[in-house]
């Protein structure tokens, strides 16, 4: 069925098109001009951070034959032809890994449960006062931004070396990390209920159970999940600063070149990275559906 | 309240069953998985050592280095400092910048609209995984050994380590796109390019563009740490003052971190929304 399609009078035509061609040049100038800024910055940076392309291409092929390296056996064999050979600390290895997932476990449930008390303090419809905000807004970031290894070398330093001092960095970068996401849930909650039972007399801490809670817990739940994969990666150089966990052993490989240790460590890493986020995903997604799922 | 006609119960159970008598795994599943986490949670802290005792002393010791850190104080090093400072900003910009370029076409191997087929797909999305379940650390070690020590070291890290994370959320950010106006450019005639090129991407790249500048504000902090291990910046300055217990340029140094990240914070939230309108992006 073809269907008429009605044109306009010539001289309309060209003042519309006129008026259109303006707008996406304007669009397109200032465009140009954000990224010839951009490239600018870039050059600028490349300067600060010592780029040089020509290390770069002359190393390139160290970057290859590393992984080439790190797939041999002593013996000069590859690596997957002899799996025994190749993960023959595994009993070890296997040991320091579940020590990894349980600094993480530990560090997020910990982390969790701080920022699970702050967040309300720190959204802005339901904090009590601006001022109880500010401070708990600043803390949050402050934990937040420092980075969880730099706590480590401290914590290191105060509780000694092991896998606590992983533990507790893990616990207050965690606390900064989800402390904002969870106090934006709360900000994206609807206040109605809030205000259905506030005026049936409720105090600050019933509406925040009753109107709140029912609302955002899911959204916690699935935040503190993504948490845990991401930490379970952190918690895996937690070792290199001497705080517990498998970078001890990977930190002392790559340092002194035990290549196929460094592969099989890097193996172990990963598979456990994959199922820990699997799982995590399909318990996601068991809980609270797909919409949820980020 | 009394006036309020009583509701016949009885009648309403026979009706809804389901809202009054809800099965017993439903109702058990809840406090279950409670216990269980919290079951794990106690033996983690046995297992990892935790005492009450080793915990006070921690803390007393962390009491005591907190005093020592204040004021903060950066002797004379504040300039050496501030290079350092540029040099990490610098790391994160060129990192990002990098990976989002890689990024992007291999994102659309990844995503579900574009290539339907498993097979060129979950080989992708596997190497994405791999990639972004090394830590940017363990990356900057391997650089390290290949360009040598250095700040260099440090962009190729953040690059590699965020090109697995970029490939991820893009062809998420892609997968979200809405179908119709690729529909509409395939009914006018174009191709898979023109598809992509102006039904996809108008779409798309707004939401990248958050994430990118997102993920500079980030990697201002992942930056600070791989210095940690040599590869240039303000975290290395960090961790040789830490190692030497000179805890008022500790804090100098931490100080000097926050400021900067908030900086930043501050440019690309007025980026973003620039960019975006006042649509929040996560």
């Amino acid at each position: 069925m073809a269907t008429a399609v009605s044109i306009l009078p010539a001289q309309q035509l060209a003042v519309l098109e006129d008026a259109y061609r303006k707008a996406v040049a304007r669009k397109r100038l200032r465009g140009a001009l954000a990224t010839a800024v951009f490239c600018v910055v870039l050059v600028v940076a490349a300067f600060g951070a010592e780029v040089n392309l020509r290390t770069l291409f002359t190393y390139f092929g160290n970057f290859v034959s590393y992984f080439d390296r790190i797939l041999t056996l002593d013996s000069g064999a590859r690596v997957w032809t002899d799996p025994a050979e190749w993960f023959w600390g595994w009993h070890k290895w296997l040991r320091m890994l579940g020590e990894t997932i349980l600094i993480s476990y530990v560090g997020t449930l910990t982390g969790a449960v701080f920022a699970f008390a702050l967040n309300f303090f720190a959204a802005q419809n339901t904090a009590p006062g601006p001022w109880v905000r500010f401070i708990v807004r600043r803390l949050l970031e402050f934990a937040r931004t420092v980075p969880g290894i730099v706590f480590a070398l401290i914590f290191v330093i105060a509780f000694g070396l092991g896998p606590m001092a992983g533990v507790l960095a893990i616990a207050i970068h965690t606390t900064g990390a989800l402390g904002k996401l969870f106090a934006e849930i709360v900000e994206n909650a609807d206040m109605k209920p809030v205000e259905g039972i506030r005026s049936t007399g409720a105090s600050w801490l019933s509406c925040m159970r009753f109107a709140i809670l029912p609302q955002v817990s899911a959204g916690y739940a699935s935040y503190a999940l993504l948490r845990f994969e991401i930490n379970v990666r952190e918690a895996s150089v937690m070792g290199f600063v001497g705080a517990g966990g498998i970078g001890q052993e990977l930190v002392v490989a790559i340092r002194k070149f035990y290549y196929s240790d460094v592969s099989a460590i890097l193996v172990t890493i990963i598979v456990t990275v994959f199922i820990i986020d699997i799982s995590t995903g399909w318990l996601r997604g068991r809980l609270f559906g797909k919409e949820t799922r980020r | 309240m009394s006036q309020m006609p009583k509701p016949d119960t009885a009648e309403l159970r026979a009706k809804y069953p389901g809202v009054f008598e809800r099965p017993a795994s439903a109702r058990l599943a809840m406090p279950a998985m409670i216990a269980l986490a919290l079951a794990i949670f106690v033996y983690g802290l046995v297992d990892l050592d935790f005492s009450p005792s080793r915990l006070i002393a921690g803390i007393g010791q962390l009491g005591w280095i907190t005093m020592l850190m204040i004021p903060p104080n950066p002797g004379a090093s504040f300039p050496l400092y501030m290079q350092a400072l540029g040099e990490t900003l610098s790391i994160a910009l060129l990192g990002t910048t990098l990976a989002a370029l890689l990024a992007l076409p291999v994102s659309l191997l990844a995503a579900r609209n574009i290539i339907p087929s498993n097979l060129i797909r979950f080989p992708v999305r596997r190497f994405l995984d791999s990639i972004r379940g090394v830590d940017t650390l363990i990356w900057a070690l391997v650089w390290i050994n290949v360009v040598g020590l250095g700040p260099f070291a440090g962009v190729l890290a953040i690059m590699v380590s965020d090109f697995g994370a970029f490939g991820k959320l893009f062809s998420e950010a892609i997968e979200a796109a809405d179908r119709k106006q690729v529909e509409g450019i395939r009914a006018s005639g174009g191709n898979a390019l023109h598809e992509i090129r102006f039904g996809l991407l108008p779409q798309v790249l707004p939401v990248i563009a958050g994430q990118v500048l997102y993920f500079i504000e980030s990697n201002t902090r992942s930056a600070t740490i791989i210095g940690i291990v040599g590869a240039g910046g303000i975290g290395l300055q960090l961790a040789e003052q830490i190692r030497v217990l000179e805890w008022q340029k500790v804090s100098f140094l931490i100080l000097m971190i926050l400021i900067a990240v908030a900086a930043i914070d501050f440019i690309s939230s007025k980026l973003r929304f620039a960019i975006i309108g006042q649509r929040a992006v996560v």
